[in-house]
C-alpha cells in the first residue's frame, strides 16, 4: 500500500501556479468546496513512486500570509492547524521568474512555518528572453531549501521537481527570517508566555485581523508577562516586518540573481499603449465582447440543433422499444427531455468559458479593469466589477463568487446585487426558442433581438447599480490595487482545463436540479386528484364532440393534463399572468423556472410531450400551440413579454443561495429576489399590453 | 518631495515615505517600499487610476491611495 504524501501548492496570482498544477495532475483533478464556505477546493493525485501517492492541493493564489480575503484566509487556516486533514507534509511555492523578489516574500513567510518547503521557479523558459541569470546553488544555500526551475509552458523541470519531492525528508525546516528582530521586547515577552510555541505561528494568529472562516481560533490575551498591542501598533509592526523581509531578500538576490535590463523591455509596453488608449482601448474592448457573443451564437447553433433532435429521437426510441408502462413513460417523457434541456447548454457555456479564460490568461482582463474603474465608480462599483459582470453572462454563481476580489464592501455588495441582470447562459435557450418562434428569420432581426436582450440586461444592471449607489448609506474605507501581469500567449492546456472543469461543474449542479424538477413535474402532470382525471377517456368519449378535426386521443390527453395536479396549479395562477399574455402552461414553466431558468424549455417539453404522442421537436410543438380563439399562443407580444420577464426576474435558486452565503444574511438575496421579479412583472405587463 | 498622484506620465521617482495608517499592507508587500524606484506608466483615460511600475511589480492604484505615498523626483 503506497503512502499518501500531502503536498500544498502555494503561490501568488499570475505565477502560473495553476499551470503547474495542471501539468502535474493532468485530468486527475477534483474540485469541491471548503465546508461551509464557497472557496473552491482543488486537489489532484498522481503516483510518484511505488511507495508514494501524492495528493496535491491547489490553494487559492495569495501574495502573503497576511490574509486580505477569504481565499487567502483558507491558506493560513490550513497551514496554522496541524490537525487539519489537509495539513501538508511538503509545500511547493511557485514563483515567477520575472518577479522573483515578490514571490520570495511569500516564501520567507512559508519557511517560517517549519514545514519542508520547495521553491519552484516557473516560466524558466522566459529567462533567456528577459536576460535573467540565477545562481541556483547559491540561492538554495541562502534560502536553505531546494530550488527547481520549471516551465509549465515547455513542460520542463517537472522530473526534477518530482525527484525533490521524493526526498522530502531531507528538506530543511529551519526558519530563515527571525521574526523577533522586528521588536525584541515584544517577542521576548511572547516567548516567555508561550515557551513551547513557534513565535511566527503565534504572530500570525495575533495579526490576522478578520476571521473569515468559521474555525475557532486560539485567543491570545494579556498575561503577567505579555501585553497585547493596539491594532495600529500591530499594523506598524507588520509593515516593519515586510520591509525587513525585503531587506533580507534584496541581499539574497544581490548574490544570486542578475538581469540584463536592455533585454527586459518587451512588446508589452507597446500593447499597453494601444489597449489602454483613451479611445482605441474602449473600442477594442467592446469589439472583443461583440466578437465573443457573435461567435457563441454562431458556433453553438449547429451542435444545439443536433442535441435537440437527438434527444427527441432518443425519447421516441425508448417509447417504442420498451414495454409501455409507468417507468418507460417517466424515462421517455420526464427524464430524457429534462436531461436534454441541460445538455443543450454545453456548447454555449463551454464557448463562453473558453473566451473568458483567454481574456484572463492573456493578462488582458487586468487592462480592462484599469480602463473601466473610473467609469464604474460612478455607479458605485469598481473596475474589478467587470469580471463578475462579464462572467455573469455565463452564470451568475461563479460571477457572484468572483466579486471577492473587490476590496471595498460597498462596491462589492452593489456588484453582487446587480450581477444577476447580466444575460446568463441559462436564459439563452429560453431566448433562442422564443426568438425562433416569434421573430421573423430574415435580415438580422433574430441576432439583433438577441443583442438587444443582452443590452437590456446590461442597462438594467447599470441603472440599478446607480440607484443603489445613490441610496446606500454604507461607507467603509478601503483601497484598490490590481496587478498588471505581463501579456502572455494563453496556454491552451490551461484554457482547456478551465473550460472542462467549469462546464462540468455547471452541468452537474444544474443537472441535478433539472432532473429532480423534471421528475416532479412528470409525476404532477400524470396524476390528478379527482375522479374525472381517471375517467378522462369515458368522459371525452361520452361527450358529443362537434369538432371532428381534433384527434380523439389528443383530446383525452389534454383533458387529462388540465385536470392533473399541475394543470390545477397552472390554472389557479392563470388570472395573475394572463395580463402578461401567458396561459397556464407557460405559468407552470414560469413557476418551475424559479428553481432555475433553464428548466423552462424542459418543462414545456415535459408538459407538451405528456400532452401529445406525436413525433415533433419542442419548437414545432410550441408553434402549433393555439389560444382558445385559434390564434397562435406564441405571438410577437407574448414572445417579447416572456423574454422580458426572463431578462429581469431572478429565477434561480442557486443565485439566491450564493448571495446568501456571500453576504452572510437573508436580507440581500430576498430584496434582490422580490425587486427583480416585481420589475419583471411590470415590464412584461407593459410590453404585452402595448404590443397586443 | 511630492505625493505620487502628481507624477507625470513616464516620470520616475524614488519612494520616500508614506502615511502608515492609510497605506494597505498589501501595497507594501507588492513592493511599495521606501527607497524603491517608481515609474508612472499610464494614466487611465479619466486620469484615474494610475498604472505604476514599482521595483519589479506592475500594478494600478487609485489616486486616493496614491495621495498617501510621497516620492522624490529623480534628477
Amino acid at each position: 500500500m503506497p503512502q499518501t504524501l500531502k503536498v500544498a501548492l502555494l503561490g501568488s496570482p499570475n505565477t502560473g501556479k495553476t499551470s503547474v498544477f495542471n501539468t502535474l495532475t493532468k485530468l486527475n483533478q477534483k474540485v469541491g468546496n471548503y465546508p461551509g464556505i464557497t472557496v473552491e477546493k482543488k486537489e489532484g493525485t498522481w503516483t510518484l513512486s511505488k511507495d508514494f501517492k501524492v495528493k496535491l492541493f491547489d490553494f487559492p493564489g495569495c501574495y502573503s500570509l497576511n490574509a486580505n480575503s477569504i481565499d487567502e484566509s483558507i491558506v493560513i487556516e490550513t497551514l496554522l492547524n496541524k490537525q487539519d486533514q489537509d495539513y501538508p507534509h511538503v509545500v511547493i511555492v511557485v514563483a515567477d521568474v520575472e518577479n522573483l523578489k515578490r514571490s520570495l516574500l511569500f516564501f520567507t513567510q512559508i519557511k517560517g512555518l517549519n514545514i519542508p518547503s520547495i521553491l519552484a521557479i516557473n516560466m524558466a523558459d522566459r529567462m533567456d528572453k528577459k536576460g535573467v541569470e540565477i545562481d541556483i546553488k547559491r540561492l538554495e544555500k541562502e534560502l536553505d531549501t531546494k530550488v527547481v526551475l520549471v516551465s509549465a509552458r515547455k513542460n520542463t523541470g517537472f522530473e526534477k521537481l518530482k525527484q525533490v519531492l521524493l526526498d522530502y525528508k531531507t528538506l530543511s525546516i529551519r526558519e530563515i527570517f527571525d521574526i523577533s528582530k522586528i521588536d525584541s521586547n515584544y517577542f521576548h515577552d511572547l516567548k516567555k508566555t508561550f515557551p513551547k510555541e513557534s513565535l511566527y505561528r503565534l504572530w500570525l494568529l495575533i495579526t490576522q485581523e478578520a476571521n473569515f472562516t468559521k474555525l475557532k481560533r486560539k485567543k491570545i490575551t494579556d498575561t503577567s508577562d505579555f501585553r497585547t498591542l493596539s491594532t495600529l501598533s500591530l499594523k506598524k509592526l507588520q509593515q516593519k516586518e515586510t520591509i525587513q523581509r525585503y531587506v533580507f531578500i534584496n541581499d539574497v538576490l544581490k548574490k544570486t540573481f542578475t538581469v540584463n535590463p536592455s533585454k527586459a523591455k518587451s512588446i508589452g509596453s507597446i500593447l499597453d499603449r494601444v489597449l489602454l488608449h483613451k479611445v482605441f482601448g474602449y473600442v477594442i474592448f467592446f469589439a472583443i465582447l461583440l466578437l465573443i457573443f457573435e461567435s457563441i451564437y454562431d458556433f453553438s447553433s449547429i451542435p444545439m440543433d443536433f442535441i435537440d433532435a437527438s434527444f427527441t429521437q432518443l425519447s421516441q426510441w425508448v417509447k417504442h422499444s420498451f414495454p409501455s408502462g409507468n417507468l418507460t413513460h417517466l424515462i421517455a417523457d420526464g427524464v430524457i427531455p429534462g436531461i436534454g434541456g441541460i445538455v443543450i447548454f454545453i456548447p454555449q457555456i463551454a464557448l463562453l468559458y473558453f473566451f473568458l479564460a483567454l481574456l484572463e490568461e492573456s493578462g488582458y482582463m487586468s487592462r480592462v479593469i484599469f480602463l473601466m474603474d473610473k467609469g464604474l465608480r460612478k455607479f458605485g462599483m469598481s473596475g474589478k466589477s467587470v469580471i463578475p459582470l462579464v462572467s455573469g453572462t455565463a452564470c451568475a454563481i461563479p460571477a457572484v463568487m468572483a466579486t471577492r476580489n473587490i476590496e471595498n464592501w460597498r462596491e462589492r455588495l452593489i456588484t453582487i446585487l446587480v450581477t444577476p441582470f447580466a444575460t446568463c447562459a441559462a436564459r439563452l435557450p429560453v431566448y433562442a426558442i422564443l426568438i425562433a418562434l416569434v421573430i421573423p428569420d430574415q435580415g438580422f432581426y433574430q441576432s439583433l433581438t438577441l443583442m438587444g436582450l443582452y443590452l437590456i440586461g446590461f442597462v438594467a444592471a447599470m441603472l440599478s447599480a446607480w440607484v443603489l449607489h445613490q441610496s446606500f448609506m454604507i461607507d467603509k474605507k478601503s483601497f484598490f490595487v490590481i496587478e498588471m501581469p505581463s501579456y502572455k500567449v494563453p496556454l491552451l492546456k490551461d484554457v482547456f482545463y478551465t473550460v472542462w472543469e467549469k462546464t462540468k461543474t455547471f452541468i452537474v449542479e444544474a443537472g441535478k436540479i433539472i432532473l429532480a424538477i423534471s421528475i416532479v413535474l412528470w409525476v404532477l402532470a400524470t396524476n390528478g386528484p379527482r375522479d374525472n382525471f381517471k375517467q378522462a377517456e369515458e368522459f371525452i368519449t361520452q361527450q358529443d364532440t362537434t369538432d371532428q378535426s381534433i384527434d380523439l386521443e389528443d383530446q383525452i390527453q389534454s383533458y387529462k393534463l388540465e385536470n392533473s395536479y399541475i394543470g390545477i396549479l397552472g390554472r389557479s395562477i392563470e388570472p395573475m399572468i394572463a395580463p402578461l399574455g401567458f396561459d397556464w402552461k407557460i405559468g407552470i414553466a414560469l413557476l418551475s423556472s424559479f428553481a432555475a431558468r433553464e428548466v423552462f424549455v424542459g418543462t414545456l417539453a415535459t408538459i407538451y410531450s405528456v400532452d401529445s404522442e406525436k413525433q415533433e421537436t419542442i419548437k414545432e410543438r410550441m408553434a402549433n400551440e393555439k389560444r382558445a380563439d385559434g390564434k397562435p399562443l406564441f405571438s410577437l407580444a407574448t414572445g417579447i413579454s416572456l423574454m422580458l420577464f426572463y431578462a429581469f426576474a431572478l429565477q434561480c435558486m442557486s443565485t439566491v443561495a450564493i448571495v446568501r452565503i456571500e453576504t452572510k444574511t437573508w436580507k440581500w438575496p430576498l430584496i434582490q429576489l422580490f425587486s427583480m421579479t416585481f420589475l419583471a412583472y411590470v415590464v412584461s405587463l407593459f410590453a404585452f399590453q402595448i404590443l397586443q | 518631495m511630492i505625493s505620487l498622484d502628481l507624477l507625470k506620465k513616464e516620470q520616475s521617482a524614488i519612494i520616500d515615505q508614506f502615511e502608515t495608517e492609510k497605506l494597505p499592507l498589501k501595497l507594501i508587500e507588492m513592493g511599495c517600499l521606501p527607497g524603491n524606484e517608481i515609474t508612472l506608466l499610464h494614466r487611465a483615460p479619466f486620469k484615474d487610476p494610475i498604472y505604476l511600475k514599482i521595483d519589479q511589480s506592475h500594478l494600478a492604484i487609485r489616486l486616493e491611495t496614491a495621495k498617501n505615498i510621497f516620492v522624490r523626483l529623480k534628477t
